[in-house]
């Protein structure tokens, strides 16, 4: 049962234009529940493989839209661009702030991440003439993809399949990186820090790693959401963002590789199928977060037992 | 483990899928006598703007209890499918997409942030669909950002300053200082403000910028006080007002220069305390106009329907206005398709007994702007609800206006 | 010049409300390890439950009774839903638990009182300048420094002098010993949690004097005691105080210069201690770290 387990679950994504209409969904909630899963699961190398408690890493994922909106608006009509530009930016910032961010601890460091984010959120809102401050940025839609001879037209489906692939190859990154030496040493610096310290490993070069790789990652994603929504606002950095982040994750169990997809999975379907039935939805999603936290701490995957367990 | 997807792969499966997407609209064609036309509406039913969008989604189902007590749009009834977007453009841009994908909705409205009005803006673009901005402000919508599906019904900044300019420089003088919310809505409002008032020959003494959702205006008040105004023009709007007024009451500058300003609502004032309950503003609609036909008639209707004892808003206005122009263009055009109805609304004029008000109003062909009027006047400070507004004026939209060729618009129709 | 100076001395008045906030958070934080999002939202129950009381029990009663009330819904919400998680280390649970009571406080205040704008009507005793050249200061701000001292003061002298205080003290200290010393540290806790809730809602029956009352005013206000704490100290009580005065004065500063930047210069000061001198100015090394 388990070996057949990926090969359906990979089925179901590739077939799900088609089935998830039928129950009641749309295509752009299936791109946003992928987009958010590389998001979280990038984020979880820091917060679940690491040990680090980030809560700013929306600042990263709205870096990464901005970075493609403005590169398409202003650089040049180009998709691809759009994106590599964008996870550029938010990464390289990572990587530059990550000394800042990697001596902390505990609430040490969710706090550090916070402030980093909200100056990021200041920058988006303040600069008006160039990101439209808190109008958001329009004004740029996502190109059709020129290869060789073929164009492909990103439609709505297209850009699913589009998402998709980013997704799988942000999976085999994440794969291979945490079960190489690097991820390993991860694992061990959540267990026991100070231990690890003690084997002459530099802990916060490590730190720094995850917390830059993360940023990559994110960055990534939030490159594809505006490309989804062909459109970007200071929201997609804000704290609040970065919060939602992580609850996912838990939900979804953030010792397991896929928890936070499942995780995402089932906020973003709740909250879209909720605050379709009750302008009381803020409620259900705050009892869930409860709940969760109370009775589910390990999330759902790591009490069904984990798909793809690594530590 | 993986299963081995070439690229090859990917983009034939693509390619399929993209083409079968072309079969789509022509399976919605078939059988559809009894199925009813929805229309989606998108604003905040939490957060800050909650109460805007509650007024909104009141005046949108008022229309449809009437829509269809009169057969519905092209004989078929009218389903209203509302979305919270929270005042969230991210979570506003993708209920459209669930709304046009999932729900089938012909036709789109709604707003109250203006961040959310041009998010959907840009989906209703993608998607080809008709999309009526009920109550998000920022110019672009109908200016440099506007496509042939959008239209809008609430007033542009320009109009909201063109309505009350005049009126505020002959009553008090023209040295004007300005608190200005800083963002798209405010800074224009602020521009055309100014533009005015030195076109009178009136002088800008200042103009601090608050940023959106400021709990202490202190530092402005006193900049403003340091100034010593004709006029102290407040441009904040929603809780930034509720707290900048309360704030310059408690400063006892009410006492000092007159405040005037921009936008206000049925909202927002009646959450002031009464020694903030001073000054002059600009109102997109009011309930209260014994002159005007229809309107009385309106207004009971409301009672009757929402039992509260609440008054009807300008926001409620928006949403009724908004849906039934949907229902008239779609009659105009005799068809669903949003290319066919967005140019029956071109130049379509509000009957009577919705338009609400004396003065034409209809949607200018060259923005998509409704031509509606501005409702200038002042704050009645010992006034119970609903009684908190005294109207000076009903301005025709028309005639305050910027030109069309001053907007930035160019409608992007495709042959 | 004179700018300066009024926006520094209402920077202060900001602060002085930021210290308050910060007091609770920080006794909250520092004997129950929890670290509360959900403070915004006591904050708007102290707020909703003044305005629904003042018209019983004038602006002086809702201004005692309301944050009475509030510590006693805090300590229901410690013993249902926070006592469950004390046994775990990572205050990563407490965090989520909290914000999402946030949300829930949020949504029930919109739900039974609205969405609107409510008003708080405040006497007039206390509602008017204090002069004309140093308008702003007026008759309410120095209330809300007043009513803040004296809760401050009352704080001190509850932990200094009282059997409680001296408890709430050593269990900040060293809980485990206490409770082997044979103090209930299960009704010391929960007496500490709503204590902290009540300093929330006493500044929200002050905030809604000077703002609004919606349903999401907490939000804009949570974050700026949180970087109080940190500026201040994580696990000093008068570093909490003097953090919140801090920050108030360097976002009333900014205010001259750049007001578009006063919320941002918050952060950006938080980010700069907690880069150099993370435990602040009067905070113990290496709690938390």
């Amino acid at each position: 049962m388990k070996r057949i387990l990926p090969t359906v679950l990979w089925g179901a994504l590739l077939a799900l234009p088609w089935w998830l209409p039928a129950i009641g969904g749309y295509t752009a909630l299936g791109s946003k529940v992928l987009i958010y899963g590389i998001a979280t699961m990038g984020l979880n190398l820091l917060l679940g493989f690491t040990g680090g408690l980030s809560f700013g890493q929306a600042a990263y994922f709205g870096l990464g839209a901005y970075g493609a909106g403005m590169t398409l608006k202003y650089l040049a009509p180009s998709t691809p661009l759009a994106i590599v530009v964008g996870t550029m930016a938010g990464g390289i910032a990572a990587t530059l702030l990550g000394p800042l961010v990697m001596r902390r601890r505990g609430i040490y460091f969710a706090m550090i991440t916070i402030a980093i984010g909200q100056l990021f959120y200041f920058v988006a809102v303040r600069w008006n003439e160039v990101t439209g401050g808190e109008d958001g940025l329009a004004g740029f839609a996502r190109q059709d993809i020129h290869m060789g001879n073929s164009v492909i037209a990103l439609t709505e489906t297209n850009l699913y399949y589009l998402v998709l692939l980013c997704f799988t190859l942000a999976v085999i990154v994440m794969w291979t990186l945490l079960r190489s030496p690097l991820g390993h040493t991860w694992v061990a610096i959540r267990e026991n820090r100070r231990r690890v310290q003690f084997l002459g490993i530099y802990v916060e070069h490590y730190i720094w790693a995850a917390f830059a790789i993360a940023g990559f990652l994110t960055a990534f994603a939030g490159t594809l959401n505006a490309l989804l929504f062909n459109f970007t606002s200071p929201q997609d950095l804000h704290w609040i963002l970065s919060g939602d982040f992580v609850i996912m994750i838990v939900l979804g169990g953030m010792h397991e590789f896929f928890g936070p997809l499942l995780g995402v999975l089932i906020f973003v379907v709740a909250q879209d199928y909720l605050s379709s039935l009750t302008s009381n939805w803020m409620t259900f999603i705050g009892l869930i977060f409860i709940l969760i936290v109370l009775l589910f701490p390990k999330g759902l995957l790591g009490i069904l037992g984990g798909g793809a367990r690594l530590a | 483990m993986l299963p081995k997807i070439t690229r090859r792969q990917l983009v034939q499966t693509g390619a399929v899928l993209g083409a079968s997407t072309v079969f789509a609209p022509a399976k919605l064609a078939f059988g559809q006598g009894d199925v009813p036309i929805k229309v989606g509406m998108h604003d905040p039913l939490t957060g800050t703007y909650a109460a805007e969008g509650d007024s909104e989604v009141r005046g949108a189902k008022m229309a449809l209890a009437e829509i269809n007590a009169k057969g519905g749009m092209l004989g078929r009834k009218v389903e209203l499918v509302v979305e919270d977007d929270s005042a969230n453009a991210g979570l506003a841009a993708q209920k459209a997409h669930k709304l046009l994908e999932k729900d089938g909705c012909a036709f789109l409205m709604g707003a109250v942030s203006s961040a959310t009005a041009l998010s959907v803006n840009q989906v209703a673009h993608d998607k080809k669909v008709l999309y009526m901005v009920t109550g998000g402000h920022t110019d672009p919508v109908t200016g440099s950002q506007c496509h042939w599906t959008t239209f809008r019904v609430c007033t542009t900044t320009y109009m909201l300053a063109a309505g009350l300019a005049g009126t505020l420089y002959k009553k008090f003088g023209g040295k004007w200082y300005f608190i200005t919310p800083d963002y798209a809505f405010g800074h224009t409002l602020q521009e055309a403000y100014a533009k005015l008032l030195k076109g009178m020959g009136g002088t800008v003494l200042g103009n601090s910028l608050s940023p959106l959702g400021t709990t202490d205006f202190t530092s402005f008040l006193i900049k403003a006080q340091q100034s010593k105004p004709d006029v102290l023009i407040n441009l904040c709007d929603g809780q930034d007002l509720v707290n900048s007024m309360k704030q310059a009451a408690q400063f006892g500058l009410m006492k000092q220069f007159p405040i005037g300003g921009g936008l206000s609502e049925l909202e927002v004032l009646a959450a002031l305390p009464k020694e903030a309950k001073v000054g002059w503003w600009t109102l997109e609609w009011w309930w209260d106009q014994p002159n005007t036909p229809h309107v009385g008639d309106w207004v009971s209707n409301y009672q009757k329907t929402y039992n509260d004892r609440s008054y009807p808003s300008a926001r409620t206005w928006f949403g009724y206005a908004g849906l039934h122009a949907i229902a008239l263009g779609v009659a105009k055009a005799n068809s669903l398709e949003s290319q066919k109805v967005a140019r029956a609304l071109e130049g379509l004029e509000l009957p009577s007994e919705i338009k609400l008000q004396p003065n034409r109003v209809y949607f200018r062909p060259g923005d998509h702007q409704l031509m509606s009027s501005e409702f200038p006047g002042e704050i009645i400070q010992d006034g119970t609800y609903p009684h908190l507004f005294k109207v000076a004026d009903i301005v025709p939209g028309e005639k305050i206006a910027l030109y069309e060729n001053e907007t930035g618009c160019k409608l992007d129709y495709q042959a | 010049m004179t700018l300066l100076i009024f926006n520094a001395f209402n920077g202060l008045i900001q602060g002085v409300f930021y210290a308050l906030m910060a007091l609770g958070l920080a006794l909250i934080l520092s004997l129950n390890s929890v670290i509360n999002m959900a403070h915004g939202g006591f904050l708007v129950i102290g707020a909703y439950l003044a305005f629904t009381l003042s018209p019983y029990l004038g602006f002086w009663g809702a201004l005692i009774i309301s944050p009475i009330l509030v510590g006693v819904i805090g300590m229901l919400v410690e013993r249902l839903l926070v006592r469950p998680l004390y046994k775990r280390s990572d205050p990563l649970y407490s965090l989520l638990l909290t914000f999402g009571i946030a949300l829930v406080i949020e949504d029930l205040t919109r739900t039974i009182w609205g969405p609107q704008g409510l008003p708080l009507e405040i006497p007039d005793i206390i509602n008017s300048p204090v002069s004309t050249q140093y308008f702003f200061i007026t008759g309410y701000r120095l209330f809300v420094v007043a009513v803040t001292a004296t809760a401050a003061i009352g704080l001190y002298l509850l932990l200094r002098y009282t059997l409680l205080g001296i408890r709430i003290r050593a269990g900040i200290s060293d809980l485990e010993t206490t409770s082997a010393l044979g103090v209930n540290i299960y009704r010391l806790r929960a007496l500490n949690f709503g204590f902290g809730c009540m300093f929330a809602g006493l500044a929200g029956v002050l905030a809604a004097g000077v703002l609004g009352l919606t349903p999401p005013m907490g939000n804009s206000l949570i974050m700026p005691s949180f970087v109080a704490i940190i500026v201040g100290g994580v696990g000093s009580l008068l570093g909490a105080l003097l953090g919140g005065l801090i920050i108030g004065l360097a976002a009333g500063i900014t205010t001259t210069y750049y007001p578009a930047a006063s919320e941002a210069v918050i952060y950006l000061i938080m980010l700069i201690v907690l880069v150099i001198r993370p435990r602040g100015l009067f905070g113990e090394q290496g709690l938390f770290e």
